[in-house]
């Protein structure tokens, strides 16, 4: 064969190895079609349109059947958990906040929750933020699932699906936007509670864009449930049944597609989810079906539990602050959106230089030094999109934190591969591997 | 665990008096029945199913609600096997490991932090098992928990956890030829001074900052 330089190859003890990166692919199938090997060992990825981001894997093939499955991750590692050691605990939001970049009011969220508990105010959090909380992890879990319905649709060629998915996702991007001045990474969750409160006319908008959802949502329902081709690339396609994730520690939709209703917004609630009005949705068929099924129409539910928090932050009994009243610990400032973007507030600031003195040292030794949480560990588990998102927080009693660890749902779900492909084409690969939705951003940390 | 001064920064001339300051930081002790909410029900289980119960678990700390409980090394695999398998306890998924890397407890530096959940009974525990650095071996739980393959490649990429009976304890998020375990309080966090504006701002970790 001529030098070709986006198809090269070279010997190895283990064999030839071919790089393919783009090219004749006649060429290549013509040449490893001439040696007498049977089995052929594919690296799929980690630069490929449809491993679901820098996700490497590791096919071992006999034709068109895959004998073993592996994965390789580790290409997005950022040490975002040393890093937080060396933050305060409040700083440690905007770490944690870009793990799983698709859920990050859920890493925000779960993060809060543990630091809450090792300081010992979880009751003290004010019931506003509580709902503002409910109300932001709600839509971003809505934003979550049209990504995972949106790449997983691209995987399989359903274009249509990633246009919409997208589309939509904006809508709730927008709604981010609005509430916290960015469109993810917002670092708006902190201990103690939110930020800041939502802005002026903020019900009324996500009023809209609800109404606007319910009726856009039906457009990516009508175009995949039932569709026949759809049905062909996901049905029966990537089965673990509910013996296979216990022990592999498979949560989320992927568990629930067993007909376990295990959410832990019910189960073990948490932000008050037990006052809220909704169903969890299961299915039956262990199959990525199933899991697409209960994206679909977990995005309804998240809609429902959305127009209940606005209700409630419109009515007069959820008025009041969005931090905890303990000035050793809240943040000082309360944000706002000048014309130049999101800062601290004039009030504050004029508050701070003008007329107190102890405002302005108590401001500093908070900002500069943050608080001290006592001595200890927690472990606090939110239901992310994804499953089971645990925040493993240690303690010394200083400033920062002693160790910060993340169980995301991403990382545990992504050891299915093996199970859910062997045996299976090389197609149903990409299918079950979209189905489990995992972010490489949460799986690497 | 204790803490050495006012401020991050060593070596740097601080006459404040606060650099040579050593507190000594309490962790939370043994606690004494009752346990409160579900623990004694879950320490009663697992005592009369596990005759060994008194030598295997070391101490047993409640704290911020939640219960701890500390297991021997060499007999965690039993401790563990028990949890999943006694219809009382029916812990059937283990959430993972975590490290944690405690210089100063001299002969047990190196903690692996296991969550526990009961769908069966909606119940959380943590086992914690503590190992010297000096021979930093412990049992792995993948034969008991599958799914914790992969969290214990990530301890022993992180803090050299070696995890005897892993079916394959190789490196996950570092490359395989890496030197060094990352999370381990004797790895330097790394990082090279920035200059923005004619000043040099230093790495985070050589920064003046609050302990």
């Amino acid at each position: 064969m001529t030098f070709d330089p986006y198809a090269s190859s070279r010997e190895t003890t283990e064999g030839t190895i071919y790089s393919v990166t783009g090219g004749d692919w006649d060429d290549i199938v013509t040449e490893i079609g001439s040696t007498k090997e049977e089995h052929v060992v594919v690296n799929m990825g980690p630069q490929h349109p449809s491993t679901h981001g820098v996700l490497r894997l590791i096919l071992e093939l006999e034709g068109e059947t895959v004998n073993e499955a592996r994965c390789g991750i580790g290409y997005l590692h950022t040490g975002i958990e040393k890093n937080a050691e060396y933050r305060s605990w409040t700083q440690g939001v905007t770490f944690v906040t870009r793990m799983d970049y698709l859920t990050p009011f859920f890493n925000e969220t779960a993060y809060c929750l543990a630091v809450e508990k090792l300081l010992g105010i979880t009751d003290q959090v004010p019931a506003r933020a509580s709902v503002i909380r409910v109300m932001m992890m709600e839509l971003n879990r809505i934003s979550s699932h049209l990504v995972a319905l949106a790449t997983g649709g691209m995987e399989l060629g359903a274009l249509s699906a990633m246009i919409f998915g997208f589309r939509e996702r904006e809508l709730v991007l927008d709604v981010f936007e609005l509430v916290t001045g960015l469109r993810m990474n917002s670092a708006y969750v902190r201990p103690g509670g939110v930020a800041q409160d939502i802005p002026v006319g903020a019900t009324d908008k996500i009023r809209e864009t609800v109404s606007q959802l319910r009726t856009n949502l039906k457009d990516t329902e009508k175009l995949l449930v039932g569709n026949s081709i759809w049905l062909a690339r996901t049905d029966g396609v990537g089965y673990l049944d509910l013996a296979g994730c216990t022990a592999l520690g498979i949560t989320g939709p992927i568990l629930r597609s067993t007909g376990l209703p295990w959410d832990l917004r019910k189960t073990q609630p948490y932000c008050g989810y037990e006052t809220y009005d909704f169903d969890v949705v299961t299915a039956e068929s262990c199959d990525a079906y199933g899991r697409f099924l209960i994206r679909i129409y977990e995005m309804g539910q998240s809609l429902r539990i959305v127009e209940q928090c606005v209700e409630r932050l419109d009515s007069p009994d959820y008025q009041g602050p969005v931090m905890v009243e303990d000035k050793k610990i809240g943040w000082p400032a309360q944000l706002s959106l000048g014309a130049d973007g999101l800062g601290n507030s004039l009030d504050h600031i004029r508050e701070i230089m003008g007329t107190s003195m102890e405002s302005l040292i108590h401001h500093f030794k908070l900002v500069t030094e943050g608080f001290r949480v006592p001595a200890g560990q927690a472990y606090v588990a939110v239901e992310s999109p994804r499953g089971e998102l645990g925040a493993q927080l240690i303690s010394d009693g200083g400033t920062k934190p002693y160790r910060v660890h993340f169980r995301d749902p991403s990382f545990n779900n992504l050891q299915a591969t093996a199970a859910m492909c062997e045996g299976s084409q090389i197609a149903d690969v990409i299918a079950a591997v979209a189905s489990i939705d995992p972010v490489m951003g949460g799986v690497d940390r | 665990m204790t803490q050495q001064g006012m401020f991050g920064a060593t070596g740097s001339g601080d006459t404040s008096g606060y650099g040579g300051l050593v507190r000594s930081v309490a962790s939370a002790g043994s606690s004494s029945r009752p346990f409160g909410s579900y623990f004694d029900d879950v320490a009663d289980s697992l005592e009369r199913a596990y005759p060994a119960f008194s030598d295997a678990i070391e101490k047993i700390v409640i704290d911020r609600d939640e219960l701890t409980m500390h297991v021997r090394a060499n007999r965690l695999l039993e401790v563990a096997k028990i949890l999943r398998d006694e219809p009382s306890l029916r812990f059937e998924m283990c959430l993972g490991v975590s490290g944690a890397h405690y210089p100063a407890e001299i002969g047990r530096e190196l903690h692996a932090i296991f969550p526990l959940l009961s769908l069966t009974h909606n119940r959380r525990i943590r086992l914690e098992v503590s190992i010297p650095d000096a021979n930093p071996h412990m049992p792995s739980v993948v034969s008991i928990w599958a799914g914790n393959n992969w969290h214990e490649r990530e301890t022993f990429d992180m803090f050299g956890i070696i995890f005897d009976g892993h079916p394959g304890l190789t490196r996950i998020l570092m490359p395989d030829d890496w030197a060094g375990h990352p999370q381990r309080k004797d790895y330097a966090l790394g990082g090279i001074p920035v200059e923005y504006k004619g000043a040099t701002v230093p790495p985070p970790s050589e920064r003046r900052a609050y302990r």
